[in-house]
C-alpha cells in the first residue's frame, strides 16, 4: 500500500483540520437528514424519526473523533488541543503558574549548573586532543609535597628514552612561583606569573597556538634567545590584544624576550595544572642549563600510543624506573626512584579527589529535584481536587480515562517546559558567575559551560520530572469514581481524603527529603567549621606577604660568599625599612609562604643513624630573622642571626613532628632537639652539618586539613632562597599598609615590580576554597529544600483545614476552643513533620557513607548535627502549620455551618 | 435475537469496498444502508463508524469522493471506488476466500472428521 501517500494525506489532514471538520459536520448531516427523511416516509413523526436516526447513527462526537482519528494525525491533534487548553487553564490561575514554574525553574536550574559542573570535571574529557590518552606520571602522595611529586631532569630524558608505550612524555617546571615576571612598560614594573614547560609541552597536549607558533627544541637550548608565549587573557588585558605583537621584544626579568605566540582562549594552564591561579604566559625549560642540577623539578605528563593500556604503561614505567638517576654524575641517585614512576590518567590527578564531592552534589541537586516534584505533585493534586467535576463531567462527555491523564500529563509538560526555559537561565547565570570564580581551587572551572550535553539533561529531566509530578494526580483523578463525584458536592466526601493520604504520604516524603539535605549540609558546615578552628600553626590574621624583587647576583662570584653577602644585606636593609614603619609589628622573609609551593631537599638525619627507605624529607623553607615572628609560629630555642654567616657553623629550624621522628630514632638527651647536630651528607663531612637552633610548631604548609608534615628551616645567611615573599605583621587592618610598604619597598630598589599585598588570610582561604565551595552549595540547596517542605506542609494543611471547616464550625459551635482547634491543627502537622524527620533521618544514617569522606573531624553519624537539623526542620513545619492553624481556630461557626 | 456479529478488524473497509463496487457512487448514509440490508441486520453497526471507514480508504486512495446532489435534491458527500480499489477488492475478496476455506476445514476437524 502507498504509505507514503496515506501519510502525507494525514499530514494534509492534520495542516487542513479546519477545513475538514466542517466537510465532515456537513456529511453528519446530511446522513442524519438522509435517515431522517426515510423514517418520516415510513409514517414516523418528524421527532421520532430523527431521534431513530440518531440512535442508529450512534454518537455524533464519537463518530467524528474516529473519523479524525483515522484521517489526521491524532497525538499532534490531541496535543496542540491539550496544550491550547492548558494554556488558558494555566492562565486563568496565575498564582499557581507562577509558583510552580519558580519551584521547578529554581529545582531545574540548580540540576543544570550542578550537570555542567559534573560535566566539566567528571564526564567530558579533558580539553585536549584524545585526552584519553594523557597520562600523569608521579609516585603515590607523600608528605613531601611536590619535591616527590617531580623529577630531575636526567631522570626525565631517561624516562623518556627508556618507555616505549609513549608517543612523547613532556612536563614542566613545578616550581615557579606566583609573579615571577617582572615586565618593563614605561616606568613601573609589572607582574606576571609564567610557567617553565618543556619544548614540546603544546605538540604532545595537541593545542595549537591562537597566533604565532609554539616552542621548538632550538627555544630551549643554552644560550637561546629568550622567547615567551602569551596566554590569551594577559595578551588582552596587558598588550590590548595587540594583534601585531608577535615578534615584539619586551624587557622581562632584564632580558629583550621576544614574543613568539598567543595561546588560544581555550587553553588555561591554571585551570588544568594549578586549580585557583592565573598562569599569564608560558617560557620554554632549558633542561640542559642550569635546572640539571636543580634535583626533583619536572612534573611528567606522557601521551600514551594508540592502543597501549595504562596496566601496560604502569608495568614498563616499574621496569624503566630502577635506571632513572636522580643526577647522573652521582650513580648512586640511580634507582632512587624505584615503586615511585606511576602513570595515572591524567584526568584522574586533575578530576579524582573532587569525584566524591560531586556525587555528593548531584545527589544534593537531585533530592531537590525531587522535592520540588513531590511539591509540584502536591499542589497538582490539591488543584485536580478543586477540579474534580470537570474532569467528571468530560467523562461522563466521553472522554476516555487515557485522554484525561493524558490532558494533565499535558499540564505537567508544559509547567516542567516552562520550568525548564527559566531553570536554563537561571544555570547561565549561575554557570557565567562560576566560570569568573578564579580564587576557588577547583580544577577546570573557567572552562564550564552549557554545552549539548547540558541541554540533553535539561530536556531529560524536565520530562521526567512532568512525568513523575504528573503522574501522581493524574492516576488520582481518572481512578475517581465519576458518578460519586458529580453527585458528591461537598467536600468532606472519600475520594477527598484519599487524596488528603496521597498529599500527606508526599509532605512525609518531602520532609525526609528534606531533612537528609539539612543533615548533609550540617555535616560539611560542622565540619568547614572545625578545618576553620585547625591550628595552621600560624596565625593568619592581621599578616600579609608581598613578593619582593632583589638582584644579589656578583658577578665571578666562585664560592657564592659574596652573592649571600649581597644578599643578606638587602634583606636586612628591606627588614629594617619596612619594620620601621608605623604599624608593623614584625617582618621576615621566606622564600615559599605555606599553602603555597614547597619542596623538599632531601632527609637530613642524627649522623650514625640509617636513614629508612623511601623516606620523604622534610619540606624546606629559607628564611630570615624575624619571619617566624611575622607568621605568629612559635620558636622553641632562638631564632635566626643575621651573624649566622657562611662561613658560621650551619644553623636549621625544624618543626615539632619532625623533631619527634629524630629523637626517636636515636638518643637525645630529654628527647630533645634543640643543640643536636643533623646532616643529609652521606659522607658526614662535618662541614656539612646542621645544628638544630630551634623547634617551631608544626606548620600546615600543603592543606589546613590534612596533617601538618615536617619542615626544615634553613636562614638565608647560609642557603639560597629561589625568591622573597616578605611577611607583615602589622597592628593596623593589613591593606591600609600597602601603599607604604611599596613605597618603601621602590625606595630601596627602583625595579621592585607593582606585586599584590596578598593577606595571609587569603592563602588559607584559597586552601579552604573547595571546601567552602562544596559547603556552601550543599546549604544553598538544604535551604531551598527546606523552603520547599515548607510550602509543601503548609499547602497540604491550609487545604485540610480548608476541607474541615464545616467540621471545624460544627465542632466549635458544639464548645471547642479556638485554642483546642488551633492545637489540633497543629499537631497534624507536627505528625507529618515528625514523620518525615524521623524516615529522614533514618535515611541520611543509611547514606552516610556517602559523605564520610569529605567530612572533617566530623563524623557522619553526628549526633548535635542530627539533632540540630530535626529541630530545624520541625521548627519550620510548626511554623508553617501555625499560619492555616490560626486560621482554622478564627472560624466562625456561623459562617461555617451556612456555607455547607 | 440472537446478539447481532461484531465487526472483525477490516471487514468494515471490505464491506464498503464491495458495496461501492455493486453500486457505483454512493454517499455514506447510502452505504450505511445498503451493509445493513445485506447482511440483513446481523451486523452490529452504528452507522457513525462508517466515516472512519471512508476516511481511511480514501487516504489510500481506494475510493474517491466528490460532493453532489442526491435524488431528493440534498447536498451529499458521493464516494466511488477508484481502479486500485478495485484491485484492492479482488486481491481482498480472494484473501478472504481463502481464509474461511480454512476456517471451514478447521471446523470440520473439530467434528472429528479426518481433513481430507
Amino acid at each position: 500500500m502507498s504509505g507514503t501517500r496515506r501519510t502525507l494525506s494525514r499530514l494534509r489532514a492534520f495542516l487542513f483540520r479546519r477545513r475538514r471538520d466542517a466537510d465532515l459536520d456537513a456529511e453528519l448531516a446530511a446522513h442524519i437528514d438522509f435517515a431522517t427523511e426515510e423514517g418520516v416516509e415510513r409514517g414516523l413523526s418528524l421527532a421520532e424519526a430523527r431521534r431513530q436516526a440518531m440512535i442508529r447513527f450512534g454518537g455524533i462526537q464519537q463518530a467524528k473523533e474516529q473519523q479524525r482519528e483515522a484521517r489526521g494525525i491524532m497525538n499532534l491533534d490531541i496535543l496542540l488541543q491539550d496544550i491550547k487548553y492548558t494554556l488558558r487553564t494555566l492562565g486563568r490561575d496565575p498564582g499557581f503558574t507562577t509558583v510552580a514554574v519558580l519551584i521547578l525553574a529554581l529545582a531545574i536550574g540548580a540540576n543544570i549548573a550542578v550537570f555542567s559542573v559534573v560535566n566539566t570535571l567528571m564526564l567530558r574529557p579533558l580539553p585536549f586532543r584524545d585526552a584519553q590518552q594523557l597520562v600523569w606520571i608521579a609516585p603515590p602522595p607523600t608528605k613531601c609535597g611536590m619535591s616527590c611529586a617531580t623529577y630531575s631532569t636526567d631522570a626525565y630524558d631517561e624516562f623518556r628514552v627508556g618507555s616505549r608505550s609513549y608517543q612523547d612524555v613532556t612536563g614542566y617546571f613545578a616550581f615557579s612561583s606566583a609573579d615571577n615576571l617582572s615586565l618593563k612598560l614605561g616606568s613601573a614594573p609589572v607582574t606576571a606569573t609564567s610557567i617553565d614547560v618543556i619544548a614540546n609541552f603544546f605538540q604532545l597536549l595537541g593545542v595549537q597556538p591562537a597566533m604565532g607558533r609554539l616552542f621548538t627544541a632550538d627555544d630551549a637550548r643554552n644560550g637561546a634567545p629568550p622567547v615567551i608565549l602569551l596566554s590569551d587573557p594577559w595578551w588582552r588585558r596587558q598588550f590590548n590584544a595587540d594583534p601585531h605583537i608577535i615578534g615584539k621584544a619586551y624587557d622581562i626579568n632584564g632580558h629583550q624576550t621576544t614574543v613568539i605566540g598567543v595561546l588560544p582562549a581555550s587553553f588555561d594552564f591554571g585551570a588544568v595544572f594549578a586549580p585557583g591561579t592565573k598562569v599569564d604566559a608560558i617560557t620554554p625549560l632549558n633542561l640542559y642549563g642550569p635546572p640539571r642540577d636543580w634535583g626533583n623539578i619536572i612534573t611528567l605528563i606522557g601521551r600514551l600510543k594508540p592502543g597501549i593500556s595504562l596496566a601496560q604503561a604502569v608495568d614498563e614505567a616499574a621496569r624503566v624506573a630502577p635506571s632513572m638517576c636522580w643526577n647522573n654524575k652521582y650513580p648512586d641517585s640511580c634507582g632512587s626512584y624505584k615503586g615511585s614512576v606511576i602513570p595515572v590518567p591524567l584526568k584522574d590527578y586533575i578530576s579524582g579527589k573532587l569525584r566524591q564531592s560531586l556525587i555528593v552534589l548531584w545527589s544534593a541537586v537531585g533530592a531537590i529535584l525531587l522535592i520540588a516534584c513531590v511539591n509540584l505533585s502536591n499542589l497538582l493534586l490539591a488543584r485536580a481536587a478543586a477540579r474534580s467535576k470537570e474532569f467528571a463531567m468530560r467523562g461522563a462527555l466521553g472522554a476516555s480515562r487515557a485522554r484525561i491523564v493524558r490532558q494533565l500529563l499535558t499540564e505537567s509538560l508544559v509547567l516542567s517546559g516552562a520550568g525548564a526555559v527559566f531553570g536554563l537561565l537561571l544555570a547561565l547565570t549561575l554557570v557565567q558567575w562560576l566560570t569568573h570564580q578564579g580564587a576557588i581551587a577547583l580544577p577546570l572551572l573557567s572552562t564550564l559551560r552549557i554545552d549539548s550535553a547540558s541541554l540533553g539533561w535539561t530536556v531529560l529531566i524536565a520530562v521526567l520530572s512532568a512525568l513523575f509530578f504528573g503522574l501522581v494526580p493524574g492516576l488520582r483523578m481518572a481512578s475517581g469514581n465519576l458518578h460519586e463525584t458529580l453527585k458528591d458536592s461537598s467536600a468532606g466526601s472519600g475520594q477527598s481524603r484519599k487524596h488528603e493520604r496521597t498529599r500527606s504520604i508526599l509532605v512525609v516524603s518531602e520532609v525526609a527529603l528534606a531533612c537528609m539535605l539539612l543533615v548533609g549540609a550540617g555535616l560539611l558546615l560542622r565540619s568547614f567549621l572545625h578545618v576553620l578552628d585547625v591550628d595552621l600553626g600560624f596565625q593568619p590574621e592581621r599578616a600579609a606577604a608581598i613578593k619582593v624583587d632583589y638582584d644579589d647576583n656578583v658577578p665571578n662570584d666562585k664560592t657564592g660568599d659574596l652573592t649571600t653577602q649581597k644578599r643578606t644585606a638587602i634583606f636586612q636593609q628591606v627588614l629594617s625599612s619596612v619594620g620601621a614603619l608605623p604599624g608593623v609589628e614584625a617582618v621576615g622573609i621566606t622564600d615559599y609562604l605555606p599553602l603555597g609551593q614547597n619542596r623538599s631537599w632531601g632527609t637530613p638525619f642524627p649522623k650514625g643513624v640509617k636513614v629508612p627507605d623511601n623516606l620523604a624529607g622534610p619540606l624546606v623553607y629559607v628564611v630570615t630573622t624575624g619571619y617566624q615572628r611575622a607568621m605568629g609560629t612559635r620558636v622553641r630555642g632562638r631564632d635566626f642571626a643575621w651573624s649566622d654567616g657562611p662561613h658560621n657553623e650551619n644553623v636549621v629550624m625544624i618543626n615539632e613532628s619532625y623533631a619527634r621522628f629524630l629523637a626517636a630514632q636515636t638518643h637525645w638527651p630529654n628527647n630533645d632537639a634543640i643543640g643536636q647536630i643533623i646532616s643529609s651528607d652521606p659522607q658526614g663531612d662535618p662541614k656539612n652539618d646542621l645544628h638544630i637552633i630551634g623547634v617551631v610548631d608544626d606548620v600546615h604548609e600543603e592543606s589546613t586539613d590534612g596533617e601538618a608534615g615536617w619542615q626544615i628551616y634553613y636562614p638565608v645567611t647560609q642557603a639560597g632562597p629561589v625568591g622573597a615573599e616578605l611577611v607583615i605583621r602589622t597592628t593596623l587592618p593589613p591593606a591600609s599598609l600597602a601603599t607604604s610598604v611599596m613605597r618603601t619597598l621602590r625606595d630601596l630598589n627602583p625595579k621592585q615590580p607593582l606585586a599584590e599585598f596578598r593577606p595571609i588570610q587569603s592563602l588559607v582561604d584559597h586552601a579552604n576554597s573547595p571546601r567552602r565551595f562544596f559547603m556552601l552549595l550543599v546549604a544553598a540547596f538544604a535551604s531551598l529544600g527546606l523552603l520547599l517542605a515548607a510550602l509543601g506542609i503548609y499547602g497540604v494543611i491550609s487545604y485540610s483545614v480548608t476541607r474541615q471547616t464545616s467540621e471545624i464550625g460544627i465542632r466549635m459551635a458544639l464548645g471547642a476552643s479556638a485554642g483546642l482547634v488551633q492545637r489540633q491543627v497543629l499537631v497534624g502537622t507536627l505528625r507529618l513533620a515528625l514523620i518525615g524527620v524521623v524516615l529522614g533521618a533514618l535515611a541520611s544514617l543509611a547514606t552516610a557513607k556517602l559523605i564520610a569522606s569529605l567530612l572533617f573531624a566530623t563524623s557522619p553519624w553526628d549526633g548535635a548535627t542530627y539533632i540540630a537539623m530535626a529541630l530545624t526542620l520541625i521548627a519550620i513545619a510548626a511554623l508553617a502549620g501555625y499560619v492555616p492553624a490560626r486560621r482554622a481556630s478564627r472560624i466562625s461557626p456561623l459562617v461555617a455551618l451556612r456555607a455547607s | 435475537m440472537s446478539p447481532k456479529l461484531d465487526l472483525l478488524q477490516g471487514t468494515l473497509d471490505l464491506m464498503v469496498l464491495q458495496t461501492l463496487a455493486a453500486i457505483g457512487s454512493l454517499h455514506g448514509y447510502g452505504i450505511a444502508r445498503r451493509i445493513e440490508q445485506v447482511s440483513g441486520n446481523e451486523v452490529l453497526l452504528n452507522q457513525g463508524t462508517i466515516y472512519a471507514s471512508l476516511v481511511r480508504l480514501e487516504q489510500s486512495g481506494l475510493i474517491s469522493s466528490s460532493w453532489g446532489v442526491s435524488n431528493n435534491n440534498r447536498k451529499a458527500k458521493f464516494y466511488a471506488i477508484t481502479k486500485s480499489g478495485r484491485r484492492r477488492l479482488v486481491a481482498d475478496a480472494e484473501h478472504w476466500e481463502r481464509l474461511t476455506g480454512v476456517m471451514d476445514r478447521v471446523f470440520a476437524m473439530d467434528k472429528g472428521e479426518e481433513p481430507a
